[in-house]
C-alpha cells in the first residue's frame, strides 16, 4: 500500500443524475416502441460524479449483442440488457475514450454497412475480377 | 492533405471508411458540444470541407496554451483536424526561424488574403513595444499587420483573450488583449490558463465544419463551451445546495468530497466546461482533485482576491477598495471572509485537539 492509499477518503458524492438519465432512456425506449425516431445521449455532456458512469453501465447491464469495430481506433457497441438500448464507446488508437453514447435504436448506425463503402467495395471487387 | 482535396476525399485516400468517418464525426460533434442529432449535419459539412490556412502568433505567454494543445488526449481525431488545416506559421512548432519564418507568414497572408484564420496566444505589451518582439517586429505591429486581412481571429488563452497574468496588477508591460487592439474583425476568445485542449480544437473543428463563427457569449467566448458556469455543472453542487462545505483541505468535509466554496472555489463565477470535458484524458478536473476552481477563464482572475478566499471576500477587487468598503461598514463580503476564516481556525483547532 502506498502512502496515498493510506489516506482515508470516503467520498459520498452523488449528483442525482443517474436515475433521471435512466428515466430519459425509458422515455426514449417508449418512443422507439411507438415507431418514433431513436435517441442518442452523449454521456460526456452530463455532470457525473466519479463512479456514476459505472453505475449507469451496471444498471443497464449487458444484452445479447456485442460488436467491436476497428475504424480510427477500436469502438465497442454493446446492446444492454434492455433491447433497443445500446452503449457505444469510441476509443482512439491510443485506447483513450473519445466519445461515449447511449443509443436508443433498433440498430446503431455504425453497425450498418455504409452506402459509400458498399460502392467502394463494388469497384474494388470489379477490379479484382478484371485482373 | 492537398489543397484541391476536401476532407472526405482526403480521408478516403487515407483508407478511412465511411464508418470510420462517421465515428470521427460523432467524436467531433461531441467535441463541439453539439447534440448527437447534429452528427449527420457535421458529416455532410466535414466531408466537403476545404483546407483553411491558419497563422498562429505567440506573444507575451508561457507556451502553456501550445503545450496544452499538443498534449491533447485524442490524437486520432485531433490530428485529423490538424491534417485538415494548413498551419502555415507557428514559431514555437516550426523548424524555420528568423527571416525564413517571417517569409512563410507573409506568403500565407498573401496567398490566403481575407480567408485565413489568425490564432493568437499571449498578451500584447503596449507600454513599451520593445518588451516583446519577433524577428525585430513588435507584437503590436505583427498583430495589426497579420490581422488586417484575416477572416477571423481566435484568441487562445486568458492572456490573449483578456490580458491574463501579464495584465495583472501592476501590469509592468502595459499588457492588453487582442480585442483591445483589433476592433474590426470577428474575434473568438478561448480563455483558460491554459484552455482545455479539446475546446481549442473544437473551435477549429466548428470553423472547419461550418465555415462560420460559433455563437459567442458576452465576452466573445464560444457559448457551447462557456455558456454555463462550472458550479452549475459540478458534481459537488448537491453539497452546496445542502449547505455541506469543506472548511479546511483535510477536514471531514474535504474527505467526504463536500463543496469547496468556502475554501475559495470560484466555480460559481467561472464559465468553462472543466466539469464535463475534464482534463488529462477526461480523468479529472481541479474540483474533483480536491482543489477549488481558481477562475482562470475569467478576466482579471489574478486580481480578484486570494484563490483561497470565498468569492464573497474577493468581489471587491483591489485591496484599497476592500479597505474602503470595510471602513464604510458595508463589507458584507469581508464579514463572510472573516467568518470563514474563524470557522477554518475553529475546525483546525478541533482537529488538533
Amino acid at each position: 500500500m502506498s502512502s496515498l492509499d493510506a489516506i482515508a477518503v470516503n467520498t459520498e458524492v452523488v449528483t442525482g443524475n443517474v436515475e433521471p438519465l435512466l428515466h430519459e432512456v425509458r422515455h426514449a425506449l417508449k418512443r422507439l416502441a411507438n415507431g418514433e425516431d431513436g435517441t442518442v445521449i452523449d454521456l460526456r455532456s452530463l455532470p457525473l460524479a466519479p463512479g456514476e458512469e459505472e453505475q449507469i453501465e451496471a444498471a443497464l447491464g449487458q444484452g445479447e449483442v456485442r460488436a467491436e469495430l476497428n475504424a480510427l481506433g477500436p469502438s465497442l457497441v454493446q446492446e444492454t440488457s434492455y433491447p433497443g438500448v445500446w452503449l457505444v464507446t469510441h476509443r482512439n488508437a491510443e485506447q483513450a475514450v473519445v466519445g461515449r453514447f447511449i443509443e436508443v435504436t433498433d440498430m446503431p448506425e455504425l453497425l450498418k454497412s455504409q452506402q459509400a463503402d458498399i460502392e467502394y467495395g463494388i469497384n474494388r471487387l470489379e477490379n479484382e475480377l478484371k485482373n | 492533405m492537398r489543397k484541391d482535396q476536401n476532407l472526405g476525399e482526403y480521408l478516403r485516400a487515407q483508407g478511412v471508411s465511411r464508418r470510420g468517418f462517421l465515428k470521427f464525426c460523432s467524436a467531433t460533434a461531441s467535441l463541439m458540444a453539439l447534440p448527437p442529432s447534429a452528427i449527420a449535419q457535421v458529416a455532410d459539412a466535414l466531408a466537403k470541407a476545404r483546407r483553411p490556412s491558419v497563422i498562429w502568433l505567440s506573444f507575451q505567454e508561457c507556451t502553456g496554451c501550445t503545450e496544452s494543445l499538443t498534449r491533447s488526449h485524442a490524437p486520432t481525431v485531433e490530428s485529423l483536424i490538424f491534417d485538415a488545416i494548413s498551419l502555415d506559421y507557428h514559431h514555437t512548432l516550426q523548424a524555420a526561424a528568423g527571416h525564413g519564418a517571417e517569409a512563410a507568414r507573409m506568403a500565407a497572408m498573401e496567398e490566403n488574403s481575407g480567408e485565413y484564420i489568425l490564432v493568437v496566444d499571449g498578451s500584447i505589451p503596449v507600454g513599451n513595444p520593445a518588451y516583446s518582439t519577433i524577428a525585430g517586429i513588435s507584437n503590436l505591429d505583427m498583430l495589426k499587420e497579420t490581422a488586417a486581412n484575416a477572416f477571423a481571429l481566435v484568441a487562445v488563452g486568458t492572456c490573449a483573450a483578456f490580458g491574463g497574468i501579464p495584465h495583472a496588477n501592476p501590469n509592468p508591460t502595459g499588457a492588453v488583449s487582442v480585442s483591445d487592439i483589433v476592433t474590426d474583425k470577428p474575434i473568438i476568445n478561448v480563455s483558460g490558463c491554459p484552455p482545455i485542449p479539446v475546446v481549442i480544437t473544437g473551435v477549429l473543428a466548428h470553423f472547419l465544419t461550418f465555415g462560420t463563427i460559433p455563437e459567442l457569449d458576452a465576452l466573445g467566448r464560444p457559448a457551447a463551451f462557456f455558456g454555463q458556469n462550472i458550479h452549475d455543472r459540478c458534481y459537488r453542487r448537491p453539497f452546496y445546495e445542502r449547505g455541506q462545505f469543506a472548511e479546511t483541505f483535510d477536514d471531514e468535509g474535504a474527505r467526504k468530497g463536500w463543496c469547496l466554496y468556502k475554501l475559495g472555489c470560484k466555480g460559481p463565477t467561472t464559465y468553462n466546461t472543466c466539469a464535463t470535458l475534464k482534463w488529462n484524458e477526461g480523468t479529472s478536473f481541479p474540483i474533483q482533485s480536491g482543489h477549488g476552481c481558481i477562475g482562470c477563464s475569467e478576466p482579471d482572475f489574478w486580481d480578484k482576491g486570494g484563490f483561497y478566499n470565498p468569492i464573497s471576500a474577493g468581489m471587491w477587487g483591489s485591496r484599497d477598495a476592500l479597505l474602503g468598503a470595510a471602513a464604510a461598514g458595508a463589507a458584507l463580503g469581508v464579514g463572510s471572509a472573516l467568518a470563514a476564516r474563524a470557522r477554518k481556525k475553529k475546525a483546525q483547532a478541533a482537529e488538533e485537539a
